[in-house]
């Protein structure tokens, strides 16, 4: 077998495989999209407000609940020290605290 | 055609013959080039499923929350402030919450109390997320044990466990009825954590927030489109910080690229001298060259993006875990939906296949369009 040929073999087979993936998210969404709609409704049922990402400290359980103050209040001058702080923007409120 | 089907074909021999004479160079290279891909790819995945589904199921979260604020904290709300709410017009309805979190110390883990109205939990039962049965191993109808406020112990009896599927915003849940919340912290009747306000016409959202912040000076509103846009930010903000943490490689792995790729060894002059002794033209010269900088960056492509692809959709995504975990006991285990965005995966392949290869044409043209024989001396 020429060397071109396996490359191109090989090629096709990747290319095919990129293809596959793609094909694989569109059923993924497909199968998902029943679940989503029970996540969402079981959102709008309890009123949750947030993912379950980070459950080590209130503002980075409920992001969108904290206020700006909320990783530096444990006592004055305190820093936030939960590593997840770091990952974690300050919510976005329009204008108020 | 045929003949210019032939003349592609042994260009892509003879380009594969020299990449297999450097054989560790290229292994090395395509290694490195494929971890990038990998990392890059998988980042991106990430980040896009993750705020896609967030948009998705936090679409029905409340439409308008309304905490009080006692200097700068987030305080108990009283119930007096449900009238005023109601009194604003175009609100449809108006209710208090209870919530509020749970350090449980024989799991060294934080849960998130609720008191669901519908459907209603009978006191002293308790429904469970699914992180909360793994940390505490408990089964329906096992009994868990919590110190109220004043020291008494508050005891739940599971009654069932909130499915895994919907792990990413329920894991760390115990629902509890109104009673046993207000006996467990002494939150007397009458008061709230917050209060979930629903409104007539979704598009006055803004001037009736307004409102209530008039009636309610001390109070801080928290509207549907914020909380969408705060998971919009942070999903950004965290690819934003992992891009940053891997810019120093992404950068080394440019300069090695563009060193590997523009500057010439001098056994590749050598071998560009000899194919222009021969009779090859500098196009094929050239062309020859691109083929092997196209070799090295579409199999990484290809590669580093499938195996991103099975890393974040198939494998859990097990390399982020312990970024997004932090010191968090209590970890939800989920999987992803996989909404994928064709138009970033074409930008990936943009800026990871066609720089290398261009890369590679203006130092083989500089090296081709030389005589021969200086190029070999």
């Amino acid at each position: 077998m020429r060397k071109s040929d396996a490359f191109l073999t090989l090629s096709a087979v990747l290319l095919l495989l990129l293809g596959a993936s793609f094909a694989d998210a569109a059923r993924g969404l497909v199968r998902e999209e029943p679940a989503l709609e029970r996540k969402a409704e079981m959102v709008g049922r309890l009123g949750l407000t947030d993912l379950v990402l980070f459950t080590e400290a209130r503002y980075t359980r409920h992001p969108s609940q904290a206020d700006l103050h909320s990783a530096f209040q444990d006592h004055p001058f305190a820093m936030d020290h939960f590593p997840t702080g770091s990952l974690l923007p300050p919510p976005i409120l329009k204008g108020r605290p | 055609m045929r003949v210019w089907l032939n003349k592609q074909r042994n260009l892509l021999d003879f380009s594969l013959s020299s990449l297999s004479r450097r054989r560790g160079k290229t292994l090395g290279m395509l290694t490195v080039y494929t971890s990038i891909v990998f990392v890059l790819a998988s980042v991106m995945l990430f980040s896009h499923a993750i705020r896609r589904e967030a948009a998705t199921v936090l679409a029905k979260s409340p439409e308008v929350l309304v905490q009080r604020m006692v200097a700068g904290r987030h305080d108990l709300i009283p119930a007096r402030h449900l009238d005023a709410i109601r009194g604003v017009r175009g609100v449809q309805s108006a209710e208090g919450r209870l919530w509020g979190y749970l350090f449980d110390p024989a799991a060294a883990a934080n849960y998130t109390l609720m008191v669901p109205t519908n459907p209603r939990i009978e006191p002293g039962k308790v429904v469970i997320g699914d992180g909360v049965v793994r940390v505490r191993n408990a089964d329906p109808g096992d009994l868990m044990s919590f110190r109220a406020h004043d020291g008494s112990l508050v005891q739940f009896k599971v009654d069932h466990a909130i499915s895994r599927e919907s792990a990413l915003v329920s894991a760390d849940l115990f629902l509890v009825a109104e009673e046993d919340f207000r006996r467990l912290f002494g939150i007397p009747a009458g008061m709230f954590t917050d209060l979930a306000v629903s409104v007539r016409n979704p598009r006055e959202v803004g001037k009736i927030a307004e409102k209530i912040d008039a009636a309610l000076p001390d109070t801080r509103i928290v509207l549907r489109d914020e909380i969408l846009r705060t998971y919009e930010s942070v999903f950004d903000w965290r690819e934003g910080m992992l891009l940053v943490l891997l810019a120093g490689s992404i950068l080394a792995f440019a300069i090695f690229s563009w060193e590997k790729a523009s500057g010439l060894s001098a056994e590749e002059r050598r071998e560009i001298g000899i194919l222009k002794a021969v009779g090859w033209e500098t196009g094929d010269v050239i062309l020859l060259k691109m083929l092997e900088g196209l070799v090295v960056s579409l199999s990484a492509f290809l590669v580093g993006y499938l195996l991103a692809y099975a890393h974040v959709f198939h494998l859990g995504a097990g390399l982020f875990e312990p970024v997004l975990k932090g010191w968090a006991v209590l970890y939800p285990k989920y999987r992803l939906t996989p909404f994928v965005d064709e138009l970033q995966v074409a930008t990936l392949f943009f800026f990871t296949v066609f720089p290398y290869t261009v890369a590679t044409v203006v130092p083989i043209w500089r090296a081709a369009i030389v005589d021969p024989d200086q190029v070999m001396r």
